[in-house]
């Protein structure tokens, strides 16, 4: 798979100082502003202001301009004139004037959303939903003919969407066409209308076989607004995502934002073209694992859906879990994890119709927050099965690809591997990113290191950090065209580092020993060791800046990515929480009697000091 | 909820169609104000496979072109063995019209006659916009009550009262067969076995403060995970003022649905709560003589003031309503240790509560 995010083309904007940014996001327009000091860029001021895409506005550069205005009040710089942004830095001889340039991304009214069609569901389905989700999208739904849907269902169900663009794929180039026309003809039939207004063809981008070009566009030509690029599946073992991802964010712009009320005018404003807030996440995500040369997962999650990002091997993946969030969507949270799954991190007992209708009670006032602990508790509770489940949708969609004949030796055999199994390797996993208002802005940052420990299950060493105002969409647009700038942002002010989890592989009975450890600080600081029994979870003080070789020597029947029972040392880096020995076994597994569940959860928020002390934490 | 005020709502068809109104029209809630046909349904038959014939041989076996009309039974197609007996025809199972013949697969499409979809006013107000082809805006002026969270589509009825106070349960006993296609308004709870019985009376809406989550569940068969709601076919719309639980109706609600009982309303359950916030409601037409006199425009309002009313949306003291009677400007540590914006809330027995700004909603009216 050759899947990587679009990158559009890099401009020499090396002279860049003074850089101001927006995400114009579903319900906040968040602008902050970028000031090269002393040779290094760093995030100086930020401010944000409710999105004004919808009515009474409708006209999203009024929010634009408000966050702006608080940005301009907070650094007593002059960025606005009048409905303006000056231009460049230092206009008129005010060197507290102007900025250089003005970047940005959105989501607002809901973002990009796609229906993709292919011709097989597990082949050019999929290659066709990891495309539309790389370049940003939402996949409101995958068409195939083997779908288990009536043709009839199929038309109704396209009918009904309506949604911002449709892909089109089907058939390797010179194969067979007979499915990829038949698709196209349920979608001549439904004659899909866009989302934004009546008056404008839906645009369709056919990314299918070569020889069903001809065809297609006959079919489709006079129905759609139809774009035709290279096939997304040339050769059943070769995907080549990247021209249909950069003709989605062509027609993004084209089409479904000129659409949208005052992105014309946000559009001539900015100096770089206007990217999905998903698209612009994953260019930061990739930019990171491939500067560092690390493979990562990183994950927003949001009040209604949550995202998934991965970069394994230098793949690029993203999905985005639609109805799990922490907000509109915490009802969809408890209806798919059910509640036993939620309660197993409560560190008390409560009854069934109590919860149920708090998590409601959030969903129907979501801009609520935890006042009490007990109540936070909860919300980190749920957050930590959203995370789960949207990492499982992701694993399920982050795969080799499917139906490609395999060379095999004997002891392939002897593995089962099949094709199309996942890329996702907890234990090449190098570091977790985490955003999202649950992680970003928990009280405690050892409560964001846990809810990502408890949901991931990361195995042997791993590294883990939150987006700290969640200004990755602002970096990632801002990439497209310094990617210095944005890197140095992202190291300085963006990524706050929580510090390493060491997790052995295996189970044993509590108390009995998983593994002896001996930490050597890079400080000089003299060196720990001890013992970690299994059940237990262990912080050591290993600061931001600090880092420490730890060699773990594992009992015989536990691993740490090295064999069972055999020793590894690893160089560590640590954070704002520290490194956290976790010896309750992989896979985690939690008592399944109520109080022993709840004795054991305590003992271990308490070992972390995950929440100031009372009755029941 | 607002005692009275001016509503323009825009009534759109889903599809391009034709306006039945003109502007300056007086309408019912069921008026038809636009019409518009729905194309038919489309049927695919793979013409090509039961006549064991190739796909680019399907058009000369064809009895009927692209674009004509066939009726239910006709024969579409049929092949043209040498020998008599195996001869198959394939007969059209809909009737409708030859939507597509594709050579490529070999499925003949068939597109059922369009269905007429009516578009109703909802309201009872007058035209003052006609959206050529799309639809109308119809304003009324009227008292408008907005509910937290509701399902159910739009309906209408005469809006009575089932029970005494804001914080009485509204159970199956208050539920009279006269209420027949009426809006019944209850008190703080509805409880599983009034939703049965409000069905079975053909009870046109509910308006009530709270109920179980789990009964909801039992409503809709489903467990509701994102509150996009407005389609539901429960028998009846559902509007809750305050949520789940048992939380008493606000009083001022209460008090305003009571003065208004015995006249026609409009409700609708629709709930979306993402960005583009739609709330449940309920629209108390004003008589034409008071409307004319009285309707004006709300003032604007800057934040939140001392003295204001507020309910308490969060627990601990979830429903609870006092006034506000401190703002401190700065951030404070809250239990949880978060830095938040609070406010001092004084309750009516005098005792006092510091809660986060976010979990607090104005009582307006």
């Amino acid at each position: 798979m050759t899947a990587s995010a679009s990158v559009p083309d890099r401009k020499p904007f090396d002279s860049l100082s003074v850089i101001v940014a927006t995400d114009c996001g579903s319900t906040t327009t968040k602008a902050i502003l970028i000031e090269k000091k002393d040779g290094i860029y760093r995030q100086t001021f930020r401010g944000e202001a409710p999105t004004t895409v919808e009515a009474p506005f409708e006209d999203v550069t009024r929010g634009v301009l408000n966050a702006l205005a608080e940005v301009e009040e907070l650094s007593g710089r002059k960025i606005l004139d009048g409905e303006k942004i000056i231009t460049p830095a230092g206009a008129g001889g005010n060197p507290k004037a102007g900025v250089d340039i003005y970047v940005s991304t959105s989501s607002a009214g809901g973002g990009l959303q796609m229906m993709v069609a292919g011709a097989v569901q597990s082949m050019t389905g999929e290659s066709a939903q990891r495309c539309a989700l790389g370049a940003g999208a939402i996949v409101m739904d995958v068409l195939a003919s083997n779908d288990g849907r009536l043709p009839h269902e199929k038309i109704e169900r396209i009918r009904s969407l309506r949604p911002d663009m449709i892909l089109l794929s089907g058939g390797t180039d010179g194969g067979t066409v007979t499915h990829v026309v038949e698709m196209a003809d349920y979608i001549a039939a439904a004659a899909p209308r866009p989302r934004l207004g009546m008056s404008y063809d839906l645009p369709l981008i056919y990314a299918g076989n070569k020889d069903a070009r001809e065809r297609v566009t006959d079919i489709l030509g006079t129905k759609t607004a139809l774009t035709v690029t290279d096939n997304i599946r040339p050769l059943l073992e070769k995907e080549n995502l990247t021209p249909a991802r950069n003709k989605i964010h062509d027609l993004f712009l084209e089409h479904v934002m000129a659409q949208a009320p005052g992105y014309k005018k946000l559009m001539s404003w900015a100096g770089a073209p206007i990217v999905p807030t998903p698209a612009a996440v994953g260019f930061i995500m990739e930019a990171l694992a491939t500067r560092d040369k690390i493979n990562l997962i990183g994950v927003d999650i949001g009040g209604a859906t949550t995202d998934v990002f991965s970069v394994f091997g230098g793949i690029f993946n993203r999905t985005v879990s639609a109805n799990l969030g922490m907000s509109y969507s915490i009802s969809n949270v408890l209806a798919e994890a059910g509640l036993a799954n939620i309660m197993r991190w409560v560190p008390f007992n409560v009854d069934e119709q109590t919860i149920r209708n708090r998590i409601k009670n959030k969903m129907i006032r979501p801009t609520t927050i935890p006042q009490t602990l007990d109540e936070l508790q909860i919300e980190q509770a749920i957050a930590r099965e959203a995370l789960r489940l949207a990492l499982i949708h992701h694993k399920s969609l982050a795969t080799g690809l499917k139906g490609v004949q395999q060379e095999r030796t004997i002891s392939d055999i002897f593995d089962q591997k099949t094709s199309g199994a996942t890329l996702i390797d907890m234990l090449k996993l190098d570091l977790i990113v985490g955003s999202g208002g649950i992680l970003s802005h928990a009280p405690r940052r050892v409560q964001s290191m846990l809810m990502m420990v408890d949901a991931y299950e990361p195995l042997g060493f791993t590294t883990l950090s939150v987006d700290s105002i969640f200004m990755m969409p602002h970096l990632g647009v801002l990439s497209t065209i310094n990617e210095k700038a944005a890197t140095e942002v992202f190291v300085n002010d963006c990524l706050v580092y929580l510090g390493t989890c060491i997790a052995p592989i295996g189970q044993g009975i509590n108390g009995q020993t998983c593994a002896d450890y001996v930490v050597t600080f890079q400080s000089g600081q003299t060196s720990v060791q001890g013992t970690l029994a299994f059940g237990e979870l262990k912080l050591i003080a290993l600061g931001n800046t600090e880092r420490a070789t730890v060699t773990m020597r594992p009992v015989k029947s536990v691993d740490l990515g090295e064999g069972k029972g055999v020793a590894v040392t690893k160089n560590v880096r640590g954070g704002a929480v520290g490194l956290l020995l976790d010896g309750r076994g992989r896979p985690l597994q939690l008592p399944t009697d109520a109080t022993a569940r709840v004795k054991a959860v305590t003992r271990w928020n308490r070992a972390v000091g995950l929440y100031p002390t009372t009755d029941h934490s | 909820m607002t005692e009275r005020t001016t509503v323009r709502k825009r009534r759109l068809l889903p599809i391009p169609g034709t306006v039945a109104v003109t502007a300056g029209d007086r309408v019912k809630p069921d008026s038809v104000v636009a019409h518009a046909e729905l194309p038919g349904k489309v049927h695919s038959i793979n013409v090509a496979n039961l006549l064991g014939a190739a796909p680019d041989e399907v058009p000369e076996y064809m009895h009927h072109k692209q674009g004509e009309v066939v009726q239910k039974n006709d024969v579409i197609a049929e092949n043209k063995p040498f020998i008599k007996l195996l001869k198959t025809v394939v007969r059209s199972p809909v009737q409708g019209t030859v939507e597509a013949v594709s050579t490529v697969t070999g499925q003949v499409l068939l597109r059922e006659p369009p269905r007429r979809l009516e578009l109703l006013a909802y309201v009872e107000g007058h035209v003052t916009d006609v959206l050529p082809q799309h639809g109308i805006i119809v304003e009324t002026d009227c008292t408008l009550v907005q509910g937290i969270f509701g399902v159910g589509g739009e309906t209408w009825g005469e809006l009575t009262m089932a029970v005494q106070s804001p914080d009485e349960l509204l159970t199956a006993d208050h539920l009279m067969p006269a209420m027949a296609g009426q809006i019944v308004v209850g008190g703080s709870f509805v409880t599983a076995d009034t939703l049965g019985k409000a069905k079975a009376l053909g009870v046109a809406a509910l308006v009530v403060g709270g109920m179980h989550d789990k009964d909801l569940r039992t409503l809709l068969r489903y467990d509701l995970g994102v509150a996009i709601t407005g389609t539901e076919q429960i028998g009846f719309t559902l509007i809750l003022t305050e949520g789940f639980g048992t939380i008493p109706m606000a009083a001022k609600t209460f008090a305003l649905l009571s003065k208004h009982a015995g006249q026609n309303a409009s409700v609708s359950g629709a709930t979306q709560i993402r960005a583009g916030v739609i709330r449940p409601e309920l629209i108390i037409p004003a008589s034409q003589q008071s409307a004319a006199a009285s309707a004006r425009p709300k003032a604007e309002r800057e934040g939140i003031v001392v003295g204001d009313q507020v309910r308490v949306i969060r627990d601990p003291l979830f429903g609870r309503i006092g006034t506000v009677s401190d703002l401190p400007p700065d951030l404070r540590q809250i239990e949880t240790e978060s830095r938040v914006r609070v406010l001092e809330v004084t309750f009516a027995d005098n005792t006092r509560a510091v809660i986060p700004r976010a979990n607090v909603e104005i009582i307006e009216g």
